[in-house]
């Protein structure tokens, strides 16, 4: 029974990571139809450009505290992500719009490839030490089951970020202008939307949030490298998927049934298959959920708000 | 006068919307069959359900004796019923040509191994097909253009061409969806002449048309769709003088075409 | 050969006759120039070949059938452990009670005639097993899914040394059979009145004849009754339908025939390189020859050959020059030769799609027998 508990509550904190980023691949389908490959990508710079400043703040100033230090990190990680956002929107993807249908995701995943390439000039291809600053000693609300500060404090700030990203689009202006996008560009536009604005600054609201994400992501498991975004990437997209893309509390929930989905089936899974697969084949259970939710219900667990798209 | 094709009881709903209630109707071979009525009044919903790119709720079609499956265009297109669509559906990057003779794919045969090695039979069958779509083109008076990449014909020609890509599926009843839609007296003249010589050929014609003229003109018989239900059948004559398609089309909540 | 006669730009269009011969005189002699400059090179040529045929195989898939496929390189990978698995001592390893008792004690070691045909019949299963859920997928997703496909088979490939050890996992194979046509050693150089031709010319003709065989069979489809069905299929489905289209056995036969020549390719690479790791078969292997593809202009012969052509070739050239350039400007090496590869793929991926949507040899692919389009006009 601890076991599971456990395997609950990892699945939570991942959980809560996935669906911070699956919200930013729902907000661009939702808007453009785009499956934004490079947006795991975006996780990645903002774990490293904050790894850069934490590590040059260290350096300098040794005694600052370290809740000041990772404030300082996604600082500069958020506005970095949101450049790069911002950057990919208006230099690819803007000029593809009304493109044949391949065309923008083939970019994408050049955009996605580039972004990897460019973090293993910078960063190079090592992996690196991320500095954990909240404490990653477990603490036991429940006799066995463990859970360590950072992780708390990862499901707290998804959690805190969501509400303040659904209160955003349902309840300003800002929000209405969004969904009114989303539902048909023309329309929106002759209804004095800037249209343009409002798409750039959907990559720009993903891309913030992809920023903590990632800093938290790294904070957890004290590692960051240049390939780290890819595999949170797919999985968030996933997660978006199974909770109907382009629906926002739809990509929380995938989020959070990937993350378990995941957590307790790597627990139980060579039991399952009788010792044949074990944990090490973890990462199937996102693509195989992703396969089978395409397939059979494709709308995912609260329906697709976007009509089809061929 | 043979039954090809019976519609019983044909009802699809989509939501809560009916599109099509218990509709029936009957085309005898060789005629020039019209269905018309006001926008929405489920004319190309029937289409879509007899061809197999919809399922019926309720209903069946009945084609020469023998039911239609539902659910599985190729085979209905091999029972022998081609169509047309509303707005124009070529292959664009094909030539004129090369449209019809996709056309004639499920006349085909050629396996792999023989496209592989390029056999006698294949190299028969793929001349035939050739020569077969040469003809159509004739036949629909597009011959010229058999080399032209189909999304720089004119837009006539292209109602032509898709007339001739499904004549090379060899059906015996071909559904026209609106051909004469957006054509000029000339070319609705001309497309009336070719749909005449069709049926003088010996393929019996489905007709989805708002051009009254055209229709009343053309067809042997008219079936009058309203709100997804039929409200008269019968020759043009009489169609016109049925209060029921007056009342359709010139009065009630919706307005005429 | 049509469609090779487009490579040279102005006599293809006025004397194709002429400018085929240009290009198979090119291909022939092709390893001779090369040598000049050092062996690398012409093994950089054989590796061309092997990207040509993957090209040419995802070009079936994702140019012809319109079915973008991101884990392409998954069929490679079954072609490539096929050979490893009948053609190593691998056998011997694993099981070694098992194979002493049927007599395998060092191994299985089939022929190629043999191998090749099962490596490519498992590649085309492969591929049905892929092309049966993701039938009814649109283009995007289907793209995604069949990513997953790729890193799941890359996850198996990695992890199924237990409990049976089937793949012997991230080390891989090693000791392959190289290629032996009928006792004629194809990894072996022969002396020859003095001189000594290398073993690498034995495997580039081989591979060229593989690549011109494809060439042949991927043509005669294209203007097949089953290419202008995929095309049909590709443009308009709805209307694909309507002319009696059977969409599944379409894209089931398009899935299948692709992972046949990348089940083909996988097993020469096998035998060519002599041992086999999951490494050579990651995503970007997946993404590599579909930028190939991309390059060179979807849904086009030539455009497959010349993508695989130049994208293999640049990142060797751009090693052997950027190298010692960064090395005279900055004393140290600042890109290495990977990063320029990925950033030469990931560019060429975006740019293409910004500036030339259609590759660099747009396709005007005709989907009928020239001669028998004459035949017909001429009669008119």
């Amino acid at each position: 029974m601890e076991t599971l508990l456990q395997q609950i509550l990892n699945g939570l904190v991942v959980g809560s990571v996935y669906a911070l980023v699956a919200l930013g691949y729902t907000m661009v389908y939702g808007i453009l139809g785009l499956i934004n490959f490079a947006h795991g990508e975006v996780l990645m710079i903002g774990a490293l450009s904050a790894l850069t400043t934490i590590t040059a703040l260290m350096g300098v100033a040794p005694e600052l505290p370290p809740l000041m230090l990772l404030g300082a990190g996604l600082l500069v990680a958020i506005p970095t992500c949101m450049t790069v956002a911002f950057l990919m929107e208006r230099l690819a993807y803007r000029r593809l719009r009304g493109a044949p249908r391949l065309a923008p995701l083939i970019t994408a995943i050049g955009v996605s490839f580039l972004l990897q390439t460019v973090a293993m000039i910078v960063w190079g291809r090592n992996y690196h030490t991320f500095p954990q600053l909240i404490s990653t000693t477990p603490i036991q609300p429940i006799e066995g089951v463990f859970i360590s500060p950072v992780q708390i404090s990862i499901i707290v700030v998804s959690a805190l970020l969501m509400f303040a990203l659904v209160t955003l689009v349902n309840r300003t202006r800002l929000g209405r202008a969004m969904r009114a996008t989303a539902e048909n560009h023309r329309v929106a536009a002759l209804m004095g939307v800037d249209v343009n604005r409002i798409i750039a600054l959907t990559f720009v609201l993903g891309a913030a949030l992809a920023a903590v994400a990632g800093v938290m992501f790294a904070s957890n498991y004290g590692i960051a490298h240049y390939a780290m975004g890819f595999m949170p990437g797919l999985k968030a997209f996933t997660a978006a998927v199974l909770g109907g893309i382009g629906n926002l509390a739809g990509a929380m929930l995938g989020g959070i049934v990937l993350g378990l989905v995941e957590a307790v089936g790597a627990g139980y899974i060579e039991d399952f298959t009788f010792g044949f697969l074990n944990s090490s084949y973890q990462d199937i259970f996102a693509f195989v959920i992703l396969g089978a939710v395409l397939i059979f219900r494709p709308t995912g667990l609260l329906g697709e708000r976007v009509s089809d798209r061929a | 006068m043979i039954r090809l094709l019976e519609a019983r009881a044909i009802s699809k709903f989509f939501g809560g919307l009916t599109a099509l209630s218990e509709v029936s109707l009957t085309i005898n071979k060789g005629e020039v069959y019209g269905l018309i009525g006001p926008n929405g009044a489920g004319k190309t919903t029937l289409f879509n359900v007899l061809t197999g790119a919809y399922v019926p709720d309720e209903g069946e079609f009945v084609f020469d004796g023998t039911e239609l499956p539902t659910g599985k265009p190729h085979v209905v297109v091999e029972q022998g019923i081609a169509r047309t669509f509303q707005n124009i559906r070529l292959f664009r990057d094909m030539t004129a040509l090369e449209n019809v003779m996709a056309g004639h794919h499920i006349r085909t045969r050629a396996t792999i191994w023989g496209i592989l090695t390029q056999n006698r039979r294949t190299r028969e069958e793929e001349r035939l097909t050739t020569e077969r779509a040469f003809e159509l083109l004739r036949y629909v008076g597009i011959e010229q253009f058999a080399r032209t990449v189909s999304k720089n014909l004119s837009y006539g020609d292209q109602r032509r061409l898709e007339i001739a890509r499904a004549l090379a599926t060899e059906p015996r009843l071909l559904a026209l969806d609106e051909p004469a839609a957006g054509m000029n007296a000339t070319e609705t003249g001309r497309l009336r002449e070719l749909i005449e010589r069709i049926r003088a050929d010996g393929t019996t014609v489905l007709l989805i048309e708002h051009d009254v003229k055209l229709v009343m003109g053309l067809c042997d018989r008219i079936a009058v769709l309203d709100f997804g239900k039929k409200i008269a059948e019968d020759v043009p004559a009489a169609v016109q003088r049925d209060p029921a398609v007056v009342e359709a089309y010139l009065g009630g909540g919706h307005h005429a075409q | 050969m049509n469609e090779l006669a487009e490579l040279v730009p102005y006599l293809g269009k006025h004397k194709p006759r002429a400018a085929r011969a240009v290009v198979i005189l090119i291909a022939l002699v092709a390893p001779l120039i090369a040598i000049l400059f050092g062996r690398t090179w012409v093994r950089v040529l054989d590796f061309a070949l092997l990207y040509m045929m993957l090209a040419l195989g995802l070009n079936l898939v994702v140019g012809f059938a319109g079915l973008l496929d991101l884990g392409y390189i998954a069929f490679y990978a079954v072609g490539a452990y096929t050979w490893a698995f009948l053609a190593s001592p691998h056998f011997a390893e694993a099981f070694p009670a098992f194979a002493a008792g049927i007599g395998a004690a060092d191994g299985i070691h089939l022929p190629f005639w043999l191998v090749l045909p099962v490596g490519a019949a498992l590649a085309a299963l492969a591929g049905i097993i892929l092309g049966f859920p993701v039938l009814r997928l649109r283009g995007d997703y289907l793209a995604i899914v069949t990513l997953g496909f790729g890193e799941i088979v890359r996850i198996f490939m990695n992890n199924l040394n237990y409990p049976i050890n089937i793949t012997n996992g991230p080390q891989g194979i090693n000791l392959l059979d190289s290629m032996n046509l009928f006792g004629w050693d194809l990894a072996r150089s022969i002396k020859l009145a003095g001189f000594k031709i290398d073993s690498l010319f034995f495997y580039y003709y081989f591979f060229l004849l593989c690549v011109v065989g494809s060439i042949l069979f991927i043509q005669r489809l294209q203007i097949s009754r089953v290419g202008r069905a995929w095309a049909a299929m590709r443009d308009d489905e709805l209307a694909a339908k309507a002319i009696g289209i059977n969409i599944r056995n379409m894209k089931l036969l398009a899935f299948s025939l692709g992972a046949t020549f990348g089940g083909v390719a996988g097993g020469l690479f096998g035998a060519f390189q002599g041992f086999v790791s999951p490494e050579s078969f990651s995503l970007m292997e997946s993404i590599a020859v579909l930028v190939m593809v991309v390059f060179g202009g979807m849904g086009n012969i030539a455009g497959a050959v010349v993508g695989a052509l130049i994208l293999t070739a640049l990142p060797e050239i751009l090693r052997h020059i950027a190298l010692p350039l960064q090395q005279a400007l900055f004393g140290q090496v600042v890109l290495d030769p990977e990063v320029l590869r990925m950033l030469l793929y990931s560019l060429a991926m975006i740019l293409m799609m910004l500036l030339r949507p259609k590759g660099l040899i747009p396709a005007h692919a005709r989907y009928s027998r020239p001669e028998f389009v004459a035949a017909g006009e001429a009669r008119a």
